[in-house]
């Protein structure tokens, strides 16, 4: 669910990264801080445990630039990976606008991907929300490690839709602003249909 | 699923009125008008050296916890969270369905106080905010959004962004 405020001239939206645990969601988000001109972004927040897994989400928040005269604003989440804290996760998927599915590439976290995915669907249905029909991108990411499947087996596990789909690094930057653009794209055109 | 939250300037007006209002009367620190989704929608008081869009995000995860907590407990939610510091401290209360109020306040006010004051003015908010919602709603099904800043929206000004 996005805000417009015409007072301000603002329109934020909120993109949620989702994923199996310890796949990369937080790096995407750190990378994106990273790259990111100071005037461009605001604190990236972490709630996370001593051992930097993430505990509740990590926050973003971008304001890349203008469009037609209203600032543009996003606001990125994730939400943690581990299993049990599958709680927290649906609170974060709260009035999303956009989703990004960070998949591990590695052969091994094959099953854990599908489990996450269907885990997504679920979550979302309990919103009211449909993943078809939500702005969506799919990052293969980790793709330098040893043993990852190619990424047309992973279309077909995880992408029968085929929406946008890339192959990342997230610690190097690969394929990390390319997933992002995606699926901001996909928002504002949706904001483009509605309004 | 909820709809999008718009807001025009009379609206935003209407509330930045009675925030400023809440302001005095509750002799608040600062005081902020949150969407729950962590959208920061208004404030009043010295934000200045505040992080508020980081605030109005870890507010709303707060709020959404303590809403899953309740819904455990078979309770709809916990509309009222106060948190105790040393020095300041946050009243944080539910507005409507879908806005949250935050009050920071010190020594100056009282819980009491900010209590008091909170639950008359969250009429008037929910009131504004009952008035927007059925704005939006009239607007869509009339096809009536003429200000639209989205309609002509390119490719390329989407790829200016991230240049």
């Amino acid at each position: 669910m996005s805000f417009i405020n015409y007072s301000s001239r603002e329109i934020n939206c909120k993109i949620v990264y989702y994923g199996p645990g310890l796949c990369g969601k937080t790096t995407n988000l750190q990378f994106v801080y990273k790259r990111t001109k100071p005037d461009q972004k605001g604190k990236l927040i972490s709630l996370a445990t001593e051992t930097e897994r993430t505990l509740f989400f990590d926050f973003l928040p971008l304001a890349l630039g203008d469009i037609k005269g209203f600032r543009v604003r996003f606001h990125l989440y994730t939400v943690p990976g581990q299993v049990f804290y599958a709680a927290s996760r649906k609170l974060i998927l709260k009035g999303v606008d956009g989703v990004v599915f960070v998949a591990d590439s590695q052969i091994e976290r094959m099953e854990a991907n599908i489990e996450s995915l269907e885990d997504l669907k679920i979550n979302l249905a309990e919103q009211g929300y449909e993943l078809e029909k939500l702005p969506y991108t799919i990052q293969y990411n980790k793709r330098d490690l040893p043993y990852v499947a190619p990424a047309k087996e992973m279309d077909s596990l995880l992408n029968p839709t085929r929406v946008p789909s890339f192959e990342g690094v997230a610690v190097t930057g690969v394929g990390v602003f390319e997933t992002l653009k995606s699926v901001a794209k996909q928002v504002l055109f949706e904001l483009k249909k509605h309004y | 699923m909820e709809s999008n939250l718009i807001m025009y300037e009379d609206e935003f007006r209407r509330i930045d009125d009675e925030l400023k209002r809440l302001y005095h009367q509750a002799n608040a620190k600062v005081l902020f008008l949150i969407d729950k989704n962590g959208q920061l929608i208004a404030s009043a008081g010295d934000t200045h050296d505040i992080d508020t869009t980081a605030l109005a995000s870890l507010t709303a995860g707060n709020i959404a916890a303590t809403g899953g907590m309740a819904r455990l407990l078979g309770e709809k939610e916990f509309s009222v969270l106060f948190h105790e510091g040393d020095k300041d401290n946050i009243h944080i209360s539910l507005v409507g369905q879908r806005v949250i109020l935050v009050v920071i306040f010190d020594q100056r006010s009282s819980l009491g106080l900010v209590r008091l004051r909170v639950r008359k003015s969250t009429e008037t908010l929910a009131k504004i905010f009952d008035e927007i919602t059925q704005k939006a709603d009239k607007d869509r099904s009339e096809g009536r959004l003429d200000e639209s800043p989205f309609a002509e929206i390119s490719d390329e000004d989407i790829d200016n962004l991230f240049r």
